[in-house]
Order: C-alpha cells, then sequence, then structure tokens
C-alpha cells in the first residue's frame, strides 16, 4: 500500500506534476476548441456548396457563369474532402508544422489550424448528407411559397438538417478532442506530452497515464452530457 | 366573350424532356380568372409535370408560360415573385414538421408578404376557422391526420392570397375515409371563384365543380371540354378507353 502511495506522490505531487497535466490539459482544450470553431465555419460552407452543386447542378450541363464557378468550387471542395479523409491526421499535422510553417515553427497555431482543416472535412460530408437527407417535398413546398433558394436553406433545411446530424456532430467533436493526443509531436505541450514528460522524468508510467485518460474521459462525458441536452432541448421543440 | 385580360395563365407549346425522354409534347391552353381546371390522365401520362411546370418547381425545356400577362420562362424573370402569386398544394402536404400549424402558414406572409406577425397570426386563425381546424393552430404537423394535414396545406397556400391554386394530386395520399373533407374545401374555394388547377382521379370532383375538363395522355391534350360533355360524350378512343378504366 505504502509503495502505491510513493508512486503516486513521486509522479504527481512532487514536482508539481500535477500542476504540469493541467496545463496540458489546458492546451488540449484549446485546440480541440478552436479547431471545432474551424471546423464548423469551414465544414458548413463546404456543405452548403456541395449540397447546392447536387441538388441545382449535378448531372446538368452549366447555363451561367455563376453555375460555372459553382461547378468548379464544387471540385476544388470535392478534392479537399478526399485528400483530407485519405491521409492521416498526423500526417497533415506534420506537414502543417514541418512544411508550411517552416519558417515560423508556431506549434499552436499550426496545430489549431490543421486539426481545424481535418474536422472540417469530416463536418461537411455529415451536414451535406443531413441536407440530402430532407424530403425534396420540403424544399419543393418552400419555393412554391416563393421563397428563394437561401431563404428555403435558413428557414426549412437547415434546421430540419441540424437537428438531424447533431448525434454525427457530436462524435465528430469527441473524435477531434481525443485526436489532438498527437499534438505532442509537433512540440506542442498537450495533455499527452505532459505524461510523456513525466514518465521519462520518473520512470513510472502507471499514475501519468491512468490519470490522463481519466481526464479525456472526464471531459468526453461532460461533452457528452450537454450533447444529449441540447438534443433534448431540440426534440422538444418538435414531434 | 371573356376579354384577354382575364387569362391568368397562357401556356404556349409547352415542352418538357427528362435526359432523352420528352413528357410533355406541346401543351397550349389557357386558364381564366376563376377557372376550375381538372387535369386528369394515367399514371405517366404528365399531368403533373405539367402542373408542375406552371410555377416552374420543374423547368420547362421548350415554349411559353405567361402568368398574368409576364413570361416566367424568361429567365430574367423572378419566379420567386409570382409564386408568391400561384399556391400550390402537394400530394404529400410538405408541411413543415418543424413548425406548428400556425407557423406553417405566417412564415411566408411575413417573410416574404411583409405582413406584421399580428396580421399574420389573423389571417391565418380566420382560414383556419374556415376549415375547421382552428383548436390545432398550435399542434405541430405530426400530430395531424392526412385530411387535416392537407386542409392545412391548402389554407397555408391561401394565406399568400393567391391568384391561382395548384392541386397536384391532393387528395391520392389521403386514406379514403379522409378524401372527402379535403374535397369539400376544394370545393367551397371552387364555388367562391377561386381560380384552379387540378390534377386528380377524382372524377366526382371533376364532374362536380370543374369548369373544363383537360385530358392528356403521352404528353399532349387529347381532349377537353365542360363536364358534362367531356364524361357524357368522349369523343377521342383513349379516354373513352381511360374512362372505361376509372369511372
Amino acid at each position: 500500500m505504502d509503495q502505491i502511495f510513493e508512486k503516486f506522490y513521486n509522479t504527481v505531487i512532487a514536482e508539481d506534476y500535477w500542476m504540469m497535466l493541467l496545463q496540458g490539459l489546458g492546451a488540449t482544450l484549446v485546440i480541440a476548441f478552436f479547431a471545432a470553431i474551424i471546423g464548423i465555419v469551414l465544414g458548413f460552407l463546404v456543405a452548403m456548396v456541395r449540397s447546392t452543386h447536387e441538388m441545382t447542378l449535378r448531372g446538368k450541363k452549366c447555363r451561367s457563369f455563376g453555375e460555372v464557378i459553382l461547378k468548379i468550387i464544387d471540385k476544388i471542395c470535392g478534392f479537399y474532402i478526399t485528400v483530407i479523409r485519405g491521409t492521416p491526421m498526423l500526417v497533415q499535422l506534420m506537414i502543417m508544422y514541418y512544411i508550411v510553417f517552416a519558417s515560423s515553427r508556431n506549434g499552436m497555431f499550426a496545430a489549431i489550424l490543421s486539426f481545424g482543416i481535418n474536422s472540417g472535412a469530416y463536418v461537411a460530408e455529415i451536414v451535406r448528407a443531413g441536407i440530402m437527407s430532407i424530403d425534396k417535398g420540403q424544399f419543393e413546398a418552400s419555393r412554391s411559397l416563393g421563397f428563394d433558394y437561401k431563404s428555403t436553406m435558413i428557414h426549412i433545411i437547415l434546421p430540419q438538417a441540424f437537428k438531424n446530424v447533431l448525434p454525427a456532430l457530436g462524435n465528430e467533436f469527441i473524435v477531434l478532442f481525443k485526436e489532438t493526443s498527437v499534438a505532442g509531436y509537433v512540440a506542442i505541450m498537450d495533455l499527452t506530452y505532459m505524461a510523456n514528460l513525466i514518465i521519462s522524468r520518473t520512470y513510472d508510467a502507471f499514475f501519468p497515464l491512468i490519470i490522463i485518460a481519466l481526464m479525456y474521459l472526464l471531459i468526453v462525458l461532460l461533452m457528452t452530457f450537454f450533447l444529449k441536452k441540447l438534443e433534448r432541448r431540440l426534440r422538444n421543440s418538435d414531434h | 366573350m371573356t376579354t384577354n385580360n382575364d387569362v391568368l395563365i397562357k401556356v404556349d407549346n409547352l415542352h418538357k424532356y427528362f435526359d432523352d425522354i420528352e413528357v410533355l409534347k406541346g401543351i397550349s391552353t389557357e386558364i381564366r380568372k376563376g377557372d376550375v381546371i381538372v387535369i386528369i390522365g394515367a399514371s405517366g401520362s404528365g399531368k403533373s409535370t405539367f402542373l408542375r411546370c406552371l410555377n416552374r418547381l420543374e423547368e420547362p425545356t421548350g415554349g411559353h408560360i405567361y402568368f398574368e400577362g409576364t413570361d416566367i420562362t424568361d429567365p430574367k424573370t423572378n419566379i420567386n415573385l409570382h409564386r408568391q402569386k400561384m399556391g400550390m398544394v402537394f400530394q404529400q402536404f410538405n408541411l413543415f414538421p418543424h413548425m406548428t400549424v400556425l407557423d406553417n402558414m405566417t412564415l411566408g406572409p411575413v417573410k416574404l408578404l411583409k405582413k406584421s406577425k399580428k396580421e399574420a397570426q389573423e389571417k391565418a386563425m380566420a382560414l383556419l376557422e374556415r376549415v375547421g381546424l382552428a383548436d390545432r393552430a398550435d399542434a405541430y404537423p405530426s400530430q395531424l391526420s392526412g385530411g387535416q394535414k392537407q386542409r392545412v396545406a391548402i389554407v397555408r397556400a391561401l394565406a399568400m392570397d393567391p391568384d391561382v391554386l395548384l392541386f397536384d394530386e391532393p387528395t391520392s395520399a389521403l386514406d379514403p375515409e379522409m378524401v372527402g373533407e379535403v374535397l369539400d374545401v376544394m370545393k367551397t374555394l371552387a364555388r367562391e371563384g377561386m381560380t384552379m388547377a387540378v390534377v386528380t382521379h377524382e372524377m366526382g370532383f371533376a364532374r362536380e365543380v370543374g369548369t373544363r375538363v383537360v385530358f392528356i395522355d403521352e404528353g399532349v391534350i387529347v381532349e377537353q371540354g365542360a363536364p358534362d360533355e367531356f364524361f357524357d360524350n368522349p369523343k377521342s378512343p383513349r379516354l373513352k378507353d381511360f374512362l372505361s378504366k376509372v369511372i
């Protein structure tokens, strides 16, 4: 028993190691939070492009300059999604840090951007699927009242789509949060990096790893709790 | 004789292709103010496509449609403004499930016609009263029966004060016992002088309130006329054949 207390003391209490873990948690949360915001904005924009293209232009010839532009942007968005989903997150992060940000080596910025761009691709596919899952009749009913494409999206399609995709979106952000654990590869002192640091100094892995695992779990449980709450609230406004 | 001013919709040589298949092969007709045009035909005949071309939910491939004197097939026309004046009722109701009945009905008037919320709600309540659904104003569409949904869909279209109502098989998705309540609303509207174009299989409705019945087959108008003459004395063999199957 004493041995366990000693292990705990040596790897958590001594040298303020627990402070390091909290700092690491802070960095992890900052990366996940800002990456999620980038992911939402980017994913939403890409989803709008792709679903608009899918609904109005797929398999048709372009008849105006605007439609040609839309087709080109759609192709770019498709390429973006293919590349991001087809390569490992860690490789993307290292490309961002060692190649794109080679001159500045701003790890935090590179990580936020890289995780955000990665998340955006997944969010885009989730939101696009949500929009396409709404019955075509909803679109037609709105257009027949005289609403244009944009108002139809805002008032009719997106509110319904958002509710449908909320569980999948929540899942994506949980994955994003956990995936930030590779940020240590580009010298960011995130939670996992800090645990590693403590292990390398104390040669004892038990408590650092168990504690950070519990910390990740706790955050995920909190996220799940608030997601469920949001889902329930949206369901109450509907039947 | 009616003058040209009474013509609400003029369709001139309308063609519609889906890929390589020609669904409408040159349809020309007129809908005058107060007309109740009933469009019948076998499934796949193009009658729904014709109706959906009238407010350009389907883009016509060729020909012209004039609504209140404006060529709405002209790409420069702002179709959204004209659609406000052409209500549409769908087979599948297409109520907005995330909104109450009242919100379904006031969305268009408030956002598009810039009415005040109060004014729009008063008008919506009056319309709901007329179709016997005032007590369901705060219900969500999923809490309504099929017949109730379709009655709400009709008054939602009416809330925009349209000049014409387009009905795309409004009773085809209903349980038999609910067809009557929807037809009753439509008959009342017809008698009150609402201009209507109705795609339907309800021959009784066509005979009772239709001012003209149009038979579309294989993308062309084969025969049309006043209901009595149309049903009692059909001329073309294809119409005779069709009527013998449905009546």
